[in-house]
C-alpha cells in the first residue's frame, strides 16, 4: 500500500541535477551574501551559548549551529509578503528573515529590548514586519499554524507562500499529517521544510520513524517532495525555488527534506550521549555549510580580504547584540499584566 | 591580555557543579572548540569547549572540586582574542564512565534557592491580590449598575436562527470573517446553524473541513495570526479536546508571548454540555476548562438575544473567544431585538428576573432551570433574583456582588461537574467581595461528579433540575 503511494508520486519528484550539469544557483554576490548571513547565525549562536554559560540566558536554548544553510538558502527564494514559521530552534530563522540581532539576543536575556519585550524568550519571538510568525514551543504545532498562513494566502488570492519549518522529530506528529491532507485538499501554497538533523532530542530518525525517506511523507496526498543537501546553501536555494514556483502557481503544497546536522546538543543542557564525538567532528570537518560556501567563494575568485571584512563585520554585530542584550533593562513589572488581551484602554 | 574562564551554567536549573576533570594543563594551548574540562551537573557530565583561543596560564579551580558556583573563575587564559571575559560553551558529554553526582543534601545553596522562589511566588500573588482588591473596591463603592440597553422592537426567533443571523450579518460587514468546520457548508450544518450561508457567501468563506480537529483548528489559528477572522465551528465541544492545544497554547498565549505583536481574532463555537442520551464522551460541559485560561474570553448564551448579541460581539472581538452553545436550546424561541445594531457586550451579566430574597446565578441552559425554580419559589412566597451570566470570562463580578449585597443569599447553578467548576469560582468571589453581607453560606447546584450515564433515568439524575434549585434556595433561606 505504502509502495503504491510512493510510486504514484515518484514521477512528480524532481531530483536535483548533478552540480556540473547546470548554471550556478547563486551569483558571486548572492553567494557572498549567503556566507555573511550564515556566518551571522553561527557567530550569534556561539555568543548565545556563551551568554547561557554566564547565566544570562535562562530556560531552554536550542542552538542552530550546523543548519545555517537551510534558512539562508530558503530565504533567498522569498518575495515580500511571504511568511516563515518554525519551531523552538528559531534564532537562525529570525536572523535570516532580517530581524535585528539586538532584539533577538535581548529576548534571549529576557530584557525589555527583546522582540517580545522579554515575555517570550528563546522559543517565542515574532515579527509581523519581517513575516516571521514564530517561534513555537509545542513540537509540530507550527505545522498546522503554517498551513493556516498558507490558507490566508489562498483566502486572499495572492501569490504568497508560507515556509513551514519543522524537524524530523516533529514529522511524526499527527497534526503534521492532518496539515498535509488539508493543504493538499485545498491546494494551499505551503512549502513544508523538514530539517532532518538526524536526532529528535536523543532519538535518532531510525528509532523514531518507519519512514526512510521523509520527502515521501506527503506521498499519500500527492505532495511532491525532494531530499536536499541541507549543508549546501546553493542546493537549498535551487530546491526552494522549484518549491516556491510550484506553490505560487496554485499547485498546492511542496515538501523538502533537508539533510542536515546540528553540532550542539538538543538544548544547552543536553549532554548528547546518544552520538559519538567523532560523528560530530566528521560533519564539522567535511560538511560544514559555511566552510563549503567559503571555499566556493575563494574558488570563484573572491579575495581573502573581502571575506575577512565580512568576518569582522559579523563579529561587531554580534558583540553589539550581546552588549545590548546585557544593557537593555529588564521589563517593567507593569508588563506582567499587559498583552493578555487586546482591550480598548488596555489594563 | 588575560581572560578568565568562568564556570559555565549547563542547564536551566544549575547554580553550581563539580569540576570533575581538566583535559588541559597550565601552559597548554587551546583552540576554539577544544574540550578543556568535564563538569558534573545534577543531571549529567558535560564537556566544556573553549570559545577563545590562547594559552592556559593558570588553573584556579583544581579538578575534583565540588560545589563550584556558576560564573566563578576556574582558569586564566592568555590569548590573542583580546575579547572581554568569555565563559566556555557546553559541548558534548564525555564517553568516560560517569561519576556519581554529589547528593542533593550536600548542596546547601539549593535550600536558599527554593526559599527565594517561594518568596517570588508570594510577591507575584500579592501583586495579583492588590490588583483584584482594586477591582473589588470599585465594586464596593455602590456603583450604579448600568441598566440593560433598550434595543426597541423584538421578534421571536430560535437560538439557531439568532446564531445564523449573527454570523451572516458580520460576514456581510467584514470580508475577513469566514466560517470553517465539519459539515458547515454543503450539508448546511450538523445542527443547521449555518443553513444557507454557503449559498450567500460561497465556498471560500464557508468551508467544509475533513474530520481533523487538531489540524483545522491550528490552520484557523494560523490564519487568524495574519489578521483574518475565522469562526471555527466544532460539531460539539467534546471534539475540541483534540484541538485544545491550539486553542490554549497557540491562540490564547501568542499575544502575550509576542509582547503584544500578534493577536488572534478568532471565534470557537459549537454546542457544549449534555444533549440527550449521548452518554459520557458526548456530554461534557467545558466552561471551567476554558474559563481557567488567561488570554481567552468565554461566553455562554442562553436566549436568542444572548446568542445573537454575544456571537456578534465575539466575532468583532480582537481576542480568541469561546462561544459555548447548547444543543437543547437551539430550537427554542425567545424574543430578540430586531435592531441591526443589536449587540451584547462581553463581560456583562443580565438580571433576568428581579427578586429580593435570594440570588440565583446561572448560565446557558441552567438559566432555564433557574427561571423555572424562581416561578415555583414565587408561589411559595420567595422572590428570587436570577442572574444570567452571559459571559463566564471576563466575569461580571460587580452585578453578582451587587445582587448578593441586596439578597444576602446565593445559589449557583451549572450543568458541569462541581470540582473546580464555575460555582466554585463564583462562591469564592462572592465570599471575597460580599462576605459581610451573606446570611448563609453559598450553595452550589451542579451536575453529578460522574461521567454522564446513558440510561434515561440515570441521565436525568445526573443533571441539575429546577427542584434541586428550589431545595438549595430553601437551604440558604432556612425555610
Amino acid at each position: 500500500m505504502a509502495q503504491a503511494a510512493e510510486t504514484a508520486t515518484a514521477n512528480k519528484q524532481r531530483r536535483p541535477q548533478p552540480a556540473e550539469a547546470k548554471a550556478p544557483a547563486m551569483t558571486p554576490e548572492q553567494l557572498l551574501r549567503a556566507y555573511r548571513d550564515m556566518l551571522l547565525i553561527r557567530r550569534f549562536e556561539e555568543k548565545a551559548g556563551q551568554l547561557y554559560g554566564m547565566g544570562l540566558i535562562g530556560g531552554f536554548c536550542h542552538l542552530y549551529i550546523g543548519q545555517e544553510a537551510i534558512v539562508v538558502g530558503m530565504q533567498a527564494c522569498l518575495e515580500p509578503g511571504d511568511q516563515v514559521i518554525t519551531s523552538y530552534r528559531d534564532h537562525g530563522h529570525m536572523l535570516a528573515t532580517g530581524m535585528e540581532a539586538r532584539g533577538v539576543m535581548a529576548e534571549l536575556t529576557g530584557r525589555s529590548g527583546g522582540y517580545s519585550k522579554g515575555k517570550g524568550g528563546s522559543m517565542h519571538m515574532f515579527s509581523r514586519e519581517k513575516g516571521f510568525f514564530g517561534g513555537h514551543g509545542i513540537v509540530g504545532a507550527q505545522v498546522a499554524l503554517g498551513t493556516g498562513l498558507a490558507f490566508a494566502n489562498w483566502y486572499r488570492e495572492g501569490r504568497n507562500v508560507s515556509l513551514t519549518y519543522f524537524g524530523e522529530g516533529a514529522s511524526n506528529q499527527g497534526q503534521v499529517f492532518e496539515s498535509f491532507n488539508l493543504a493538499a485538499l485545498m491546494k494551499l501554497p505551503c512549502i513544508y521544510i523538514i530539517e532532518n538533523n538526524k536526532y529528535a532530542m536523543g532519538t535518532s530518525l531510525e528509532r523514531g520513524s518507519a519512514s526512510r525517506d521523509l520527502s515521501k511523507n506527503g506521498a499519500a496526498w500527492g505532495i511532491p517532495g525532494e531530499q536536499v543537501d541541507g549543508m549546501d546553501v546553493t542546493a537549498v536555494k535551487e530546491a526552494g525555488q522549484r518549491a516556491a514556483a510550484h506553490c505560487r502557481d496554485g499547485n498546492g503544497p511542496y515538501l523538502l527534506e533537508m539533510k542536515t546536522y546540528r553540532y550542539r546538543g538538543h538544548s544547552m543542557s543536553d549532554p548528547a550521549k546518544y552520538r559519538k564525538r567523532e560523528e560530530v567532528q566528521q560533519m564539522r570537518d567535511q560538511s560544514d555549510p559555511i566552510e563549503k560556501c567559503k571555499k566556493m567563494l575563494l574558488d570563484g575568485g573572491t579575495g581573502e580580504a573581502e571575506i575577512k571584512k565580512i568576518d569582522d563585520e559579523i563579529k561587531a554585530i554580534v558583540q553589539d547584540a550581546a552588549d545590548f542584550a546585557q544593557s537593555s533593562p529588564e521589563p517593567d513589572e507593569k508588563e506582567l499584566w499587559t498583552d493578555v488581551l487586546i482591550e480598548e484602554g488596555a489594563r | 591580555m588575560g581572560t578568565q574562564i568562568l564556570m559555565p551554567a549547563l542547564s536551566p536549573t544549575m547554580t553550581e557543579g563539580k569540576l570533575a576533570r581538566w583535559l588541559k594543563n597550565e601552559g597548554d594551548d587551546v583552540r576554539a572548540g577544544d574540550v578543556i574540562a568535564e563538569i558534573e551537573t545534577d543531571k549529567a557530565t558535560m564537556e566544556v569547549e573553549a570559545v577563545d583561543e590562547g594559552k592556559i596560564t593558570k588553573i584556579i579551580v583544581p579538578e575534583g572540586t565540588e560545589g563550584v558556583s556558576v560564573n566563578s573563575p576556574i582558569a586564566e587564559l592568555n590569548g590573542g582574542g583580546g575579547e572581554a571575559a568569555a565563559p566556555q560553551a557546553p559541548g558534548q558529554t564525555t564517553n568516560m564512565p560517569q561519576q556519581p553526582a554529589p547528593p542533593a543534601a550536600a548542596q546547601p545553596g539549593q535550600v536558599g534557592e527554593v526559599a527565594k522562589q517561594a518568596e517570588d511566588y508570594g510577591a507575584v500573588a500579592a501583586r495579583g491580590a492588590e490588583r483584584q482588591e482594586g477591582a473589588a473596591k470599585t465594586g464596593a463603592a455602590e456603583r450604579i449598575i448600568e441598566p440593560e440597553k433598550d434595543w426597541g422592537p423584538t421578534k421571536a426567533i430560535t437560538v439557531r436562527e439568532a446564531l445564523r443571523e449573527a454570523m451572516a450579518v458580520e460576514m456581510r460587514a467584514d470580508k475577513d470573517v469566514f466560517l470553517m468546520g465539519e459539515e458547515v457548508a454543503q450539508y448546511q450544518g450538523a445542527y443547521k446553524i449555518s443553513q444557507g450561508l454557503l449559498d450567500e457567501f460561497g465556498p471560500r468563506r464557508v468551508i467544509d473541513t475533513p474530520i481533523t480537529e487538531h489540524g483545522f483548528t491550528g490552520m484557523a489559528v494560523g490564519a487568524a495570526m495574519t489578521g483574518l477572522k475565522p469562526i471555527v465551528e466544532f460539531m460539539t465541544f467534546n471534539f475540541a479536546m483534540q484541538a485544545i492545544d491550539h486553542i490554549i497554547n497557540s491562540a490564547a498565549k501568542t499575544l502575550y508571548m509576542s509582547g503584544g505583536q500578534l493577536g488572534c481574532p478568532i471565534v470557537f463555537r459549537g454546542p457544549n454540555g449534555a444533549a440527550a442520551r449521548v452518554a459520557a464522551q458526548h456530554s461534557q460541559e467545558y466552561s471551567s476548562w476554558y474559563a481557567h485560561v488567561p488570554g481567552l474570553k468565554v461566553v455562554a448564551p442562553w436566549s436568542s438575544a444572548d446568542a445573537k448579541g454575544l456571537l456578534r460581539a465575539a466575532i468583532r472581538d480582537p481576542n480568541p473567544v469561546i462561544v459555548l452553545e447548547n444543543e437543547i436550546l437551539y430550537g427554542q424561541s425567545f424574543e430578540c431585538p430586531t435592531s441591526e445594531d443589536f449587540i451584547v457586550p462581553i463581560g456583562k451579566a443580565k438580571v433576568e428576573r428581579k427578586g429580593k430574597d435570594v440570588t440565583i446565578v446561572a448560565f446557558s441552559i441552567s438559566v432555564t432551570w433557574a427561571m423555572q425554580a424562581a416561578e415555583e419559589l414565587a408561589k411559595q412566597g420567595i422572590e428570587a433574583e436570577v442572574i444570567n451570566l452571559r459571559s463566564i470570562r471576563p466575569l461580571d463580578s460587580e452585578t453578582i456582588a451587587a445582587s448578593v449585597r441586596k439578597t444576602n443569599r446565593v445559589v449557583t447553578v451549572e450543568e458541569g461537574w462541581p470540582f473546580a467548576g464555575i460555582g466554585a469560582e463564583l462562591g469564592m468571589q462572592i465570599v471575597e467581595a460580599a462576605f459581610d453581607y451573606l446570611d448563609a453560606p453559598p450553595v452550589r447546584v451542579t451536575g453529578l461528579d460522574i461521567p454522564m450515564p446513558y440510561a434515561a433515568n440515570l441521565e436525568k439524575l445526573a443533571l441539575p433540575s429546577p427542584a434541586q434549585i428550589v431545595d438549595a434556595v430553601k437551604r440558604v433561606t432556612y425555610k
